[in-house]
Formats: structure tokens, C-alpha cells, sequence
């Protein structure tokens, strides 16, 4: 290996180099799409078995499917377009990944570099597009510069905050030759920052810890950026200081929902446990989170009186949305490690008594059951067939992806993931279309594993033609649709919002999924009657290839309990609110 | 009905409406970002500024170090002291960005701008404009018998003078460089 990494006279082509550094990066699939300007690149990967190439049905759903591997992985995704309408496909995607900081590494064909800039066949400034929606990007001038360039791009992609990088490639230096420059010859060009924590911080965090009445360890997606051993600190934390752990939609799975600190999802559409313990505490480590709108509300009425400490690799997130007083900038897992250390050396102390009766209170928060239906009558209650789903799915190795909207967050909330990386969600971008290919992505690297997507029946037809896909590779996901012939989070916000007046927001001509699912060898399954509920996911799961169950739910269902946006978190609507009118405060915690 | 009893007519029911309820007063910084001399490298930091919403009153960029690839960009930014924070954390996050340093906070510094002033006219007007060059200290860098270019270096506000002043007497035409600052004393950045 090291003979053949290190940079020799002898020449290859840039295609070539383009499939060495794959494989010297340790990639096993990339996901793609052929066309005129890459085409150099695909004859390489015909002549070789190391990478797998998985063809998709649309350049979006590569970027998403790369999204869902590295998601499910940890290790970074990779995409291969050609250039233009390619590259343009794309964007969706990088987007998508740059919000929910997902490592990515996309390369583009260009038109050869003597074109560029005479708007030549298939020609888009792609590096000039994707500037705003990448971490970095490259255009490769010079076969020379190359091989270093991807290997820069996966580092840039992979390290600090992760996110999705871009290496555009013109046709002329994919025919070039030049030496080849191995992972470990590359001196990084950029710097890498490190990021030292403040000791003083450790300190003062330690400290609040052993002081708190009201704390609350509010955490996010960076535990799961940060990799498993940051899950396991946080659940040694939260045992050994008995705190109560609320997570983001990002972060589910980090800490066990089976666990006894957990209060389940904050924000928007969180619990009343969860944002009723925010809103009091007098304590908060937000461990990997960003403050986001869906979880702050109105930001003058966040959490008003309390002590709030950051953990945060990337610096532009601490004091971004909320002021800090105890930023802790540096990785979860290493930051995490630093705070239990010094805490345990100090006697591992905490407020006993009060920390009692903080739980006192959240227990009464709990009592009121904020998640709680009733599925009577004729029809499937969307909560009830995922309740279901759940049942029937708990022991499996499993991983749940989503589409957005309502069935997003009744995902969020009626499903319990008990491990990191095993929840795959578009949260900062919420792309309807995001969960499906993430899917296959996720399929492609866990060959055995259930791959749920938990799908509305409008999100999923933004990106059906993956069909395909699954078709032709053999993967078998679960597309798990919860049919309500509505846009149904629109429909939700037209509802309380805008007077009832439900403006596009219905899903007219459908097909019938079962027999589309039958058009492409997939099995169909529909489902009506809450008494085959069981049965219908019963016979998904023992499908052993692909199943689209289309399970018929009530059509107007609301997504509760839900913080009305720009509210305060002490001002939820609960399920049975709406009827009220006024809702007051008080009132929303007595429902 | 409506359970949020939003009234007609209302806009702040936005989701996005989450401005606080404390207003912080803008500050004038000025920035030096050292970067790589890179293809595209300026157009990502202005893409920051004008992506973020964050403003620009001057920017100015040329290679610092020929041999090291690097560029110096300075940049005049006016905004709340949390926006400043995050104006520098952002930039930051840019790769090629190698150093951001705050001037403003940083300790005293000085800044300097160059610009060029075509001022046209004749009789009085040309002895009132050379008596104003005078004491600005600018230099006549061009003249014809109905016009002169005028250099005046100076801080951005000394430049503003200027134009103030001859814009009556025929200012016809001015270009400005934009602010270049270094921090005082033996230290560099
Ligand atoms: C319809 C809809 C409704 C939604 N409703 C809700 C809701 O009710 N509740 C909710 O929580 N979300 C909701 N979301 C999602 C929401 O929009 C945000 O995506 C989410 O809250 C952000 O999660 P996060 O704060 O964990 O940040 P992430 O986007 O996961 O960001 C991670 C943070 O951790 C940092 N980080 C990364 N790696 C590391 C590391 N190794 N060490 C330290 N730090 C690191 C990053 O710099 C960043 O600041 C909703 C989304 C949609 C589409
Ligand atoms: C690409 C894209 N376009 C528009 C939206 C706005 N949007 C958010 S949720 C939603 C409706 C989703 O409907 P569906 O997939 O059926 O899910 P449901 O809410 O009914 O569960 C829409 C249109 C979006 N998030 N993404």
C-alpha cells in the first residue's frame, strides 16, 4: 500500500487518480449518474471491483443516498455527477447536508477547462453555485493538483463540523496524466483549525453541575457528529448526575429513549415535559445543539433564568442565537471526557435534594401525557400506525428514515431509537423528498438491516423514481407511507394560521401505490382498517425484498402538542387546546 | 376557528419572526482577514456578507505575500457587537481563511484611504480648489486649464471632508480605494 500511495513518476490519468484516492480513502459505494462529462471517470470504475457504483434514478437522490450512508456509517458519503444539469441536481442535496452538517464529498465533471466560461454544452458555474452550499469546493485546473484535492476534500468534509464538499473536474484533466499523490503525502493546504477548550470552562461548568437545582442536558446532533463514544459519555453523565436529557430532532438516539433521564424531543413539536424543563431550569448544557428556531421560539422569552453552557466544535454556533455564559468550544466526546474527569475527582457531587424535587415537577409535566390519543373508530389514527409500527419493529436492527412533515415529527415523537446514527431525518433544510433515497443509502451500507422510511404520501413522490434503484440493486426498504391525501403540515399550519383556508394544500390524483409498488417487482401492501394494521407491517417485515405500504390515516389529523412559532416554550398547544380558543399558559400544562 | 387568535392584518405570526426583545447598537469595526491568493477566494467572503445579510461599508483586497500565496482583505462592517462575533466567527469557517483579526478591539490602529477627485472649473473656483489641496495635503496628480485630479490620502473621514468641500466647486468625478488598516506599534498580526 505504501509503495503504491506515494507520489512515483509514474504518470496516471486523472480518471484513474479519481478511483485510487476513492479507494485509498477506504470508499466502498458511491452513488451516480452518468452523462458527457464524466464519462472518462465511469470507464475507469467499469474496470475495476473495488467501488461500487450505485446508479440512481436522479442526481438528487445520489446526494441524498450518500447523505443517508454517511449518516448511518459515520464515514462520509460520496456522490458522482456529471456537469450542468448534473451538478445543478445536486444542490438540493448539499444544501441539505451543509444545514445538518452530514460529510459528503460530490464530484462534478466540468467541460474541459479550455470551455469554460464560452456557456459550452452542459456548461454551469458549479463551483460559483455550490459556493454558498458547501463547506468547500474545488475547481481542478491541473491533472497535478488532483489526487491532493480529493484527498483535501474528505478531509475538509470529515473534520471539526462536518459537512458536504465539492471537487468539480473538467474533462481535460480527467484524460491527463500526471504523478499520483497518496492520502498520507498530502499537507493539508488549509488549515485545520483545533480548537483547544477553555480549562476554565471545565471548570465552571463542573461547578454549576454540583450546584443546580434545575439543570437539564439539552443535546443535539453534534453527540452523534461527534461518534458513538460521545453517546456513551452522555449516558454515563446523565446516570451519575441523575439530570433529565431532552434531545433535538437531530440528536435523537444519542441518549437511550428507553432511558430513565430521557423527557423526549424539545421544540416545536416537543414534549411538554421537555420544554416545560427548559423553560425552568436553572441549568442548561446544550451538548452539540444549535439553538434552532424550532427550539428557542421567541428568543427573548427562552429560558429566562437560566445558566446555559454550550459545547460546540464549530465557533459561529456559541452565541449565535442565545448568549452563553460557559462556552465550551471543542468535540462532544472530548469535551464530555473533560467534564466527567474533573467532576468525578471532585466526588462526583450534585444537589441531591433539589434535583429531587426538579424531578418532582417534571414528573407532573409528564403526567399530563402530552403524546396520549385515542384510536377509535374506523380509521387509522397516523400516531396509532406508528405506535404500531414501533411495537413490531423494536427488537429489529433497525434503522428509521423520514420525509417531512407531520409524519416527520409523529416519527419523532411515537418512535424510540435507543442507539446514535440509526435515525435519519432532514431537519435543518427539511427537504420533502430527503427520506427515500436516504434510505437506499442507508440499505446500501447495512445490507441486513430493517430500513424503515417513514414517508406522507406527498414527500415521497418527490422522489419516487428511486424506485428503481431499489429494484435493481435488491435493496429491500420499507417505505412506510402515511397516506392523508393532504400536504398535511401545510394543511396543519392554513388550519391555525390562515383561517382555515386550505390553499393547495391537498394531494389530488394519487395513484395507487400498491400497484405502482407492483410496476417496479416491489411488493404493495394498502392498509384501511385499523384492525389489519398489524398484519399490513407484519407482512412488510417479512417481505425479504422492497414493500411500499400505503396505510390510509385520518385526513386531518394535527401534529400536537406544537409551540406556535415565535411563542415562548411555556405556551404549547396540547391536542385538546384547540377547541379552547384563548389557550393561557396555565392552562396548556392543566390539559 | 383559529386557536392562536392572530389578528387581521398581523404579520408577526411568521415562524421566522424571532427578533428579540432588546435592541443592541451597531459598532464600526474593521476586520484584516488574511487568506489564501486563491481563484474565488474574495467571492466567498463577500458571499458570506451578502448571504448572512451582514453589511460592507468598504472592502479592500491585494496580495500581501507573494511568496506565501496570501492576500490581506480589510473590511469596514458596521453591526451589533453579537453580530460582529458572528461576522468573524463565520469568517472563520471559510478554508481559506488563515487569521481574522479585529482591529477596532484589538487595540489602536490606523487606517488610510486613498482617492482621486476631478474637479472641474475655472477662474476663482481653481485658486479655491488649489487653497483647499493645500490644506487637506493633496496632490495635483493631474490638470488641464479647466479641471485637476487630486490624491488625498487620509482616514475615510478626512476623504469625506474633501468632497464636502469641493463638491460646490465642481466635483465632477471621485474614486475611492476603500480603508487599508494596520494595528499600531512592533506587533503584526
Ligand atoms: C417540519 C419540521 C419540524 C421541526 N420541528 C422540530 C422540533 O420540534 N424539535 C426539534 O428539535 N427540531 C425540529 N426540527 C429540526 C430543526 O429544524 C433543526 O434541524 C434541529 O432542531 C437542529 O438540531 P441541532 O440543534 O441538534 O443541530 P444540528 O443541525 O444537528 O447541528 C449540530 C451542532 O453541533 C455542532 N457539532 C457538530 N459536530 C460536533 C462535534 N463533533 N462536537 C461538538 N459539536 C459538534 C455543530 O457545529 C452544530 O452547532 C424540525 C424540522 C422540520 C423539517
Ligand atoms: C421540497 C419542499 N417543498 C416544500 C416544502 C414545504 N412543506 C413542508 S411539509 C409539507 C407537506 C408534506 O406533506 P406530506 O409529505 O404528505 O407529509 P404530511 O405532512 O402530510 O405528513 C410541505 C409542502 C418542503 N419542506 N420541502
Amino acid at each position: 500500500m505504501t509503495d503504491e500511495t506515494k507520489a512515483s513518476d509514474q504518470h496516471i490519468t486523472g480518471a484513474q487518480m479519481v478511483v485510487r484516492a476513492l479507494r485509498d480513502q477506504g470508499v466502498e459505494v458511491i452513488f451516480g449518474y452518468p452523462g458527457g462529462a464524466v464519462l472518462p471517470i465511469y470507464d475507469e470504475l467499469f474496470q475495476q471491483e473495488g467501488i461500487r457504483h450505485v446508479l440512481v434514478r436522479h442526481e438528487q437522490g445520489a446526494v441524498h443516498a450518500a447523505e443517508g450512508y454517511a449518516r448511518s456509517t459515520g464515514r462520509p458519503g460520496v456522490a458522482l455527477v456529471t456537469s450542468g444539469p448534473g451538478a445543478t441536481n445536486a444542490v438540493t442535496g448539499l444544501t441539505d447536508a451543509l444545514m445538518d452538517s452530514i460529510p459528503i464529498v460530490v464530484l462534478t465533471g466540468q467541460v474541459p477547462t479550455f470551455m469554460i466560461g464560452s456557456d459550452a454544452f452542459q456548461e454551469a458555474d458549479t463551483v460559483g453555485i455550490t459556493r454558498p452550499c458547501t463547506k468547500h469546493n474545488w475547481l481542478v485546473k491541473e491533472a497535478e493538483t488532483l489526487s491532493a484535492t480529493i484527498h483535501e476534500a474528505f478531509k475538509v468534509a470529515t473534520s471539526g463540523r462536518p459537512g458536504p464538499t465539492l471537487v468539480d473536474i473538467p474533462k481535460d484533466v480527467q484524460f491527463a496524466s500526471a504523478p499520483y499523490t497518496g492520502p498520507d503525502m498530502v499537507t493539508p493546504r488549509h488549515r485545520i483549525p483545533r480548537r483547544e477548550t477553555d480549562p476554565a470552562m471545565i471548570e465552571a461548568l463542573v461547578g454549576e453541575i454540583e450546584r443546580a437545582e434545575r439543570p437539564i442536558l439539552y443535546t443535539g446532533g453534534g453527540v452523534i457528529n461527534s461518534g458513538p463514544r460521545a453517546s456513551q459519555l452522555l449516558r454515563e453523565l446523565a446516570a451519575e448526575t441523575g439530570f433529565p436529557v431532552t434531545s433535538t430532532l437531530m440528536g435523537l438516539g444519542a441518549y437511550p429513549a428507553s432511558g430513565e433521564a430521557w423527557l423526549g424531543m424539545l421544540g416545536m413539536h416537543g414534549t411538554v415535559q421537555a420544554n416545560y424543563a427548559m423553560h425552568g431550569c436553572d441549568l442548561m448544557v446544550n451538548v452539540g445543539a444549535r439553538f434552532d428556531d424550532r427550539i428557542t421560539g421567541r428568543v427573548d422569552a427562552f429560558s429566562p433564568g437560566s445558566v446555559k453552557a454550550h459545547v460546540d466544535v464549530d465557533p459561529s454556533s456559541i452565541n449565535k442565537v442565545i448568549p452563553t455564559q460557559i462556552p465550551l468550544l471543542g468535540d462532544v466526546a472530548e469535551v464530555l471526557e473533560k467534564v466527567l474527569a474533573l467532576w468525578r475527582q471532585r466526588g462526583s457531587k450534585v444537589n441531591r435534594d433539589a434535583l429531587a424535587a426538579w424531578w418532582r415537577r417534571i414528573d407532573e409535566w409528564r403526567a399530563t401525557d402530552c403524546l396520549a390519543f385515542v384510536q377509535d373508530g374506523p380509521v387509522i389514527k397516523p400516531q396509532h400506525a406508528l405506535s404500531r409500527l414501533e411495537a413490531l419493529t423494536k427488537g429489529h436492527d433497525r434503522y428509521v428514515c423520514t420525509e417531512v412533515g407531520q409524519h416527520q415529527m409523529w416519527a419523532a415523537q411515537y418512535m424510540g431509537f435507543e442507539a446514535p446514527m440509526r435515525w435519519m431525518t432532514s431537519g435543518g433544510l427539511g427537504t420533502m423528498g430527503y427520506g427515500f433515497p436516504a434510505s437506499i443509502g442507508v440499505q446500501m451500507a447495512h445490507p441486513d438491516a430493517l430500513v424503515i422510511n417513514v414517508a406522507g404520501e406527498a414527500s415521497w413522490l418527490m422522489n419516487m423514481q428511486e424506485m428503481g434503484t431499489a429494484t435493481q440493486y435488491r435493496l429491500p426498504v420499507k417505505q412506510f407511507i402515511l397516506n392523508n391525501e393532504r400536504l398535511g403540515m401545510v394543511r396543519q399550519w392554513q388550519e391555525l394560521l390562515h383561517g382555515e383556508r386550505y390553499s393547495q394544500s391537498w394531494s389530488e390524483a394519487l395513484p395507487d401505490f400498491a400497484k405502482l409498488a407492483e410496476a417496479f417487482g416491489w411488493l404493495g401492501i394498502t392498509v384501511d382498517d385499523p384492525a389489519d394494521l398489524d398484519d399490513a407491517i407484519r407482512a412488510m417485515i417479512d417481505h425479504p425484498g422492497p414493500v411500499l405500504l400505503d396505510c390510509l390515516v385520518e385526513k386531518h389529523e394535527n401534529c400536537f402538542p406544537m409551540i406556535p412559532s415565535g411563542k415562548a416554550h411555556n405556551e404549547m398547544i396540547l391536542p385538546n387546546a384547540e377547541a379552547q380558543g384563548q389557550i393561557t399558559a396555565q392552562g396548556a400544562v392543566l390539559v | 376557528m383559529s386557536a392562536l387568535k392572530i389578528e387581521p392584518g398581523s404579520t408577526s405570526h411568521s415562524a421566522y419572526d424571532l427578533r428579540a426583545g432588546y435592541e443592541a447598537r451597531d459598532e464600526r469595526h474593521t476586520l484584516a482577514v488574511i487568506v489564501d491568493n486563491e481563484a474565488g477566494v474574495l467571492a466567498r467572503v463577500i458571499g458570506l456578507f451578502s448571504g448572512r445579510g451582514y453589511n460592507i461599508e468598504s472592502l479592500t483586497v491585494a496580495e500581501v505575500d507573494h511568496e506565501g500565496h496570501r492576500s490581506r482583505i480589510t473590511i469596514v462592517t458596521t453591526g451589533t457587537p453579537q453580530i460582529i462575533e458572528q461576522i468573524k466567527a463565520q469568517l472563520g469557517r471559510i478554508v481559506p481563511v488563515h487569521e481574522v483579526h479585529d482591529l477596532t478591539v484589538d487595540g489602536p490602529s490606523v487606517e488610510r484611504e486613498l482617492a482621486l477627485f476631478k474637479v472641474a472649473g475655472t477662474g476663482d473656483k481653481r485658486v479655491e480648489m488649489l487653497r483647499l489641496a493645500d490644506v487637506f495635503r493633496a496632490n495635483v496628480v493631474d490638470s488641464t486649464l479647466e479641471s485637476f485630479i487630486f490624491e488625498v490620502v487620509g482616514t475615510p473621514q478626512k476623504i469625506d471632508a474633501f468632497a464636502d468641500l469641493v463638491r460646490p466647486l465642481g466635483l465632477a468625478e471621485m474614486a475611492r480605494t476603500g480603508v487599508a488598516a494596520l494595528s499600531r506599534g512592533s506587533a503584526a498580526v
